[in-house]
């Protein structure tokens, strides 16, 4: 191990930067295995899949129809949205009644499923978006040498969460969310339609995969089974900070962003995901729930 | 205003209601009394859609509603106060009374009917920022029944709404639900404590074993030796 990044102040701003930047990544998809679960209780497994289909119209965007990488974003995020929603209505509503382990394998099910698609429609090699597309290069600060990619990754992860905050607290939709997933039977009484809360919820959650999948596809490269690995991330980042609870998504999301990076860093990258497993399984062990979970709801 | 006829509900094998038939005339208490079981909570979800008939007829207003959804049904203008109140805990009071409003477009209306609770329940008001969840039981209770007068209710259905309170509270509750009464709206009221629920209504059924075994006025079944004896403790 080496710690000597610690010591330097650059090293040690860039490399926080690289583990928010990751973490940020992984939050926006945790908060849609979050939100998904805390409406129907159901760990949506194909939700890393999700992000890999927004990874490809990002990139088919860009690179087949010019777009500008933002407004590629805006497509994917429609397209996802759209995708998220009609999964959940195929395949999920049917089984709302249904024993939850059978929804678990569905989802499992529509996991290989979207993959194996992708495969057949795409091809299974992998691709980069073109060259420069998401900026590119090192920002100053001071002397300290940033990449831009990374700030850009930081700052629209700030911004989506802002305005999911803002649709969850604000909105009556948002409203809805909160009151579904708290009792749906009580919501029900209020004439809220469960059925299209949680419609809705789908589709902020694959909206937001898709932003994390564009960036991701902009920084790396793409292929049909690249949602596997952030998928299982952000699933461990959701659990981490309490799944169901939309901050603990995004604290957990980033500090194991961050927890990975200072492994890497230290030169241990072979054991980033031991590292990331054990402190999550400590985590547990103290805080069954989560750093931000609760116990079983009070029930007078 | 209101009838049920011949409705009957299965959970699974289970017939949790047999040919239950009773009225609500426009201005009513209506009291539904009997022990835990009976198919009480179960009749006022059969109403409000949660739980499915198997048959049988549910009509409001001169419209059948027992195929209704529950979204629908709401919005005809049924609310119901599910029996342990089930206020959305970590939602603010006044986001629980927000969501009582749900389908209401009317904001000048809804604005009108928010200071109206607030003045029947002058503690909701001081507490309106504060998480529904830290609330006591009747605070709680005061909340779910300002919730379900959001939606500005022809019909209001509470389901034990003394449940779980003190008896300080439990009268309280029970002035609370004559005065809504008194101010037009219809109430049928589903209750294991007889004695209170006879004082404020007009009419009562009692359910047995899912199935109804006696009707009348409040005071004559109060007075009878049957219910005295079942209900009202000699």
């Amino acid at each position: 191990m080496d710690f000597s990044w610690l010591t330097h102040f650059d090293s040690f701003v860039q490399q926080m930067i690289n583990g928010i930047s990751i973490g940020s990544i992984y939050a926006l998809a945790a908060l849609g295995y979050t939100m998904v679960y805390g409406i129907i209780k159901l760990i949506n497994f194909a939700h890393g899949d999700i992000l890999m289909v927004g990874a490809y119209v990002g990139y088919f965007c860009v690179a087949v129809f010019k777009m500008p990488l933002i407004l590629a974003m805006v497509v994917a995020v429609a397209a996802c949205g759209v995708l998220g929603v009609l999964i959940e209505k195929v395949a999920y509503r049917p089984l709302r009644r249904a024993p939850r382990i059978t929804v678990l394998i569905t989802a499992i099910g529509v996991s290989f499923l979207l993959e194996y698609v992708m495969v057949a429609l795409v091809g299974a090699e992998s691709k980069a978006y073109p060259a420069g597309s998401f900026g590119g290069g090192n920002l100053m600060l001071g002397n300290i040498a940033v990449d831009i990619q990374r700030l850009y990754v930081v700052g629209i992860t700030i911004v989506m969460m802002i305005v999911l905050q803002f649709i969850v607290k604000r909105t009556k939709i948002g409203k809805a969310m909160r009151a579904v997933s708290s009792d749906a039977d009580a919501a029900q009484l209020m004439g809220i339609s469960v059925d299209r809360t949680i419609s809705f919820t789908f589709l902020l959650g694959s909206g937001l995969a898709a932003v994390a999948g564009v960036m991701m596809g902009a920084m790396f490269t793409i292929n049909p089974l690249m949602g596997m690995q952030p998928g299982l991330k952000a699933f461990i980042a959701a659990v981490f900070g309490g799944i169901g609870s939309i901050p603990g998504a995004m604290i957990g999301g980033v500090l194991l962003g961050v927890i990975e990076t200072v492994v890497t860093a230290s030169g241990a990258s072979a054991y980033k995901d031991l590292a990331a497993f054990v402190i999550l399984i400590l985590v547990l062990l103290i805080r069954p729930c989560g750093i931000l979970g609760k116990n079983v709801r009070e029930k007078v | 205003m209101f009838e049920i006829s011949n409705l009957n509900v299965f959970y699974g094998v289970i017939h949790a209601l047999k040919d239950v038939s009773l009225t609500v005339q426009e201005g009513e208490i209506v009291t539904l009394i009997g022990s835990n079981g009976a198919g009480k909570t179960t009749t006022l979800r059969a109403i409000s859609g949660i739980t499915p008939a198997k048959s049988g007829e549910i009509r409001f207003l001169g419209q059948n509603i027992e195929k209704v959804k529950a979204t629908k049904i709401v919005k005809m203008g049924i609310s119901h106060v599910p029996e342990g109140r089930r206020i959305f805990p970590d939602m603010s009071v006044l986001e629980n009374l927000q969501m009582g409003a749900y389908l209401r477009r009317d904001r000048e209306g809804i604005r009108e009917d928010m200071e109206k609770i607030y003045a029947r329940f002058p503690i909701l008001k001081d507490r309106q920022k504060q998480m529904a969840g830290t609330l006591s039981g009747g605070e709680q209770q005061m909340l779910a029944i300002g919730r379900a007068l959001m939606a500005r209710p022809k019909l209001l259905l509470l389901d034990e709404p003394s449940m779980g309170l003190s008896p300080i509270f439990v009268q309280e509750i029970f002035k609370i639900i004559k005065d809504i009464n008194e101010t037009g709206t219809t109430v049928m009221l589903v209750e294991q404590n007889a004695r209170m629920a006879l004082s404020i209504a007009h009419r009562a059924y009692i359910l047995e074993n899912g199935a109804i075994t006696m009707e009348g006025d409040a005071d004559q079944l109060a007075n009878s030796d049957e219910v005295r004896r079942a209900y009202l403790g000699g």
